[in-house]
């Protein structure tokens, strides 16, 4: 059993994006906030706060997760995959790279949870219709594109690995 | 948004966490996914003294075979139930309904007994175990009983569990041959909480007539409420009876108001919804015409 008293630091270890960080936190704190503030992870984007929008979704032990519905502390010693893990030394992923071909972003505050979204999403349907993208895509809000260049950039990737 | 502070109590078993829900009563809060309470923790809408996290806790888990039921643990994961060939097979109501619930990636963490705990009167999960009249298995220190899930359900986010009992598991009656089921829902936006949600379960006879129905309706009133439809047994199984059955049940039922409906609107859910998935229900069942 572990018990963390109000208001308490504790510390809290992670692998990021196959890297080991490590820093501390109460128990109250998200783990969106422990990546940003306290790791320095500025990737994963914050928006509602209430796990509606998306923009905090984060890979945890292979599945993409609301980071603003976690706490730090629950998180301790998993395997967190974050936007700053997808490109390989500065060559952008496939979906990364469709995304930018398709123009699936404009400002890009939704973008990074969309890219872990989609990324575990493929993994486990390698080949889906548009309708199931679009399914996995109401999980996350975007104000700036309608949706389409996404959409086509998901399901260029899904061709191409086919 | 971000939660008053609490003190974090991981409990690695059952033991631990029965322990520490008797330590704090209603001061604690149970966590499983976090879906629901996450957001009430954030908003500030629920400020527990304690958090009480059972993620940890492996007799939650699992999906089994128990008798005449298919036994969820109170923490499988709602994605884990949708790719259940057991739940695709045995509780087709429960993979239908699923789809409905959140979406992907909080289905990824979002639990089957949260849901149920939370009570949510437009939940899906709690519609589906009520339609098919499973039970929901409680555990205090030193006790255990399972309530039927039409008994748990007392209104808007209230159940009868006691603030020093945990939810372990689900128990979902196994499907019966020759028996359809449907699940249909309107919501303002796919994955949101429904406005109103009907559930059918229908077993059909070899001459075509209505063997057993039932029609679950969620969102509808301050819990998930089923429809009396015993004078339909023995009916034919088609398209008129449905919604002579959706229509008896439309008017029976005493709808919520909120911003989102009038009772009118979600009278009139009733008789729509109610009908589409009978009739889907009969179908599935093998109705020949419907
Ligand atoms: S910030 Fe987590 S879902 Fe919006
Ligand atoms: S690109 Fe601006 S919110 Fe999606």
């Amino acid at each position: 059993m572990l018990r963390i008293e109000p208001g308490a630091r504790h510390r809290v270890t992670v692998t990021v994006n196959g890297r080991l960080y490590s820093g501390f936190a109460e128990a109250r704190t998200l783990l969106s906030d422990f990546l940003r503030h306290e790791l320095k992870l500025f990737g994963t984007h914050v928006g509602c706060e209430h796990g509606v929008c998306g923009a905090c979704t984060v890979n945890i032990d292979g599945r993409a997760v609301r980071s603003c519905l976690l706490f730090a502390v629950q998180a301790d010693g998993a395997e967190i995959g974050t936007v700053e893990g997808l490109a390989t030394d500065g060559v952008l992923s496939p979906l990364q790279e469709a995304f930018r071909r398709r123009h699936a972003l404009q400002c890009g505050f939704c973008t990074p949870g969309i890219l872990i979204s989609a990324t575990q999403f493929l993994e486990t349907n390698p080949d889906p219709t548009e309708d199931e993208v679009r399914e996995m895509l109401s999980g996350h809000i975007c104000r700036c594109t309608g949706y389409e260049g996404i959409v086509r950039a998901i399901l260029d990737v899904a061709g191409d690995a086919s | 948004m971000k939660p008053a502070p609490f003190e974090y109590c991981r409990a690695d078993t059952l033991d631990e966490a029965l322990d520490l829900v008797a330590e704090f009563g209603s001061d604690a809060a149970v966590l499983a996914g976090g879906m629901s309470l996450g957001p009430m923790l954030n908003m500030r809408l629920a400020r527990p003294a304690a958090i009480v996290d059972v993620n940890s806790v492996a007799d939650l888990s699992g999906i089994r075979l128990v008798g005449d039921a298919v036994e969820t643990g109170a923490l499988c994961r709602q994605a884990d139930a949708l790719d259940s060939a057991l739940v695709g097979d045995d509780v087709p109501l429960l993979a239908r309904a699923l789809p409905f619930v959140g979406h992907f990636q909080t289905r990824n963490r979002g639990t089957l007994g949260g849901s149920v705990c939370h009570a949510d009167p437009s939940a899906e999960i709690p519609l589906a175990l009520a339609t098919l009249g499973g039970d929901v298995v409680l555990r205090r220190k030193g006790g255990m009983r399972a309530v039927a899930a039409h008994d748990f359900f007392k209104g808007i986010f209230t159940s009868v569990r006691e603030p020093d009992e945990i939810v372990t598991a689900l128990r979902w009656p196994r499907s019966e041959p020759k028996t359809g089921h449907a699940f249909d829902e309107i919501a303002q936006r796919h994955g949101d909480f429904a406005i109103g949600a009907a559930a059918a379960v229908a077993t059909v006879a070899p001459d075509g007539s209505l063997a057993a129905v039932s029609l679950g309706l969620g969102g509808i009133e301050d819990r998930p409420v089923l429809a009396d439809l015993s004078g339909f047994v023995g009916a034919p199984a088609t398209a008129r009876t449905a919604s002579e059955a959706a229509a008896l049940a439309a008017g029976r039922v005493d709808p919520m108001v909120d911003p989102r409906a009038s009772a009118a609107y979600r009278r009139q859910l009733v008789r729509v919804l109610g009908a589409r998935v009978l009739e889907r229900a009969f179908e599935r069942a093998g109705a020949r015409q419907c």
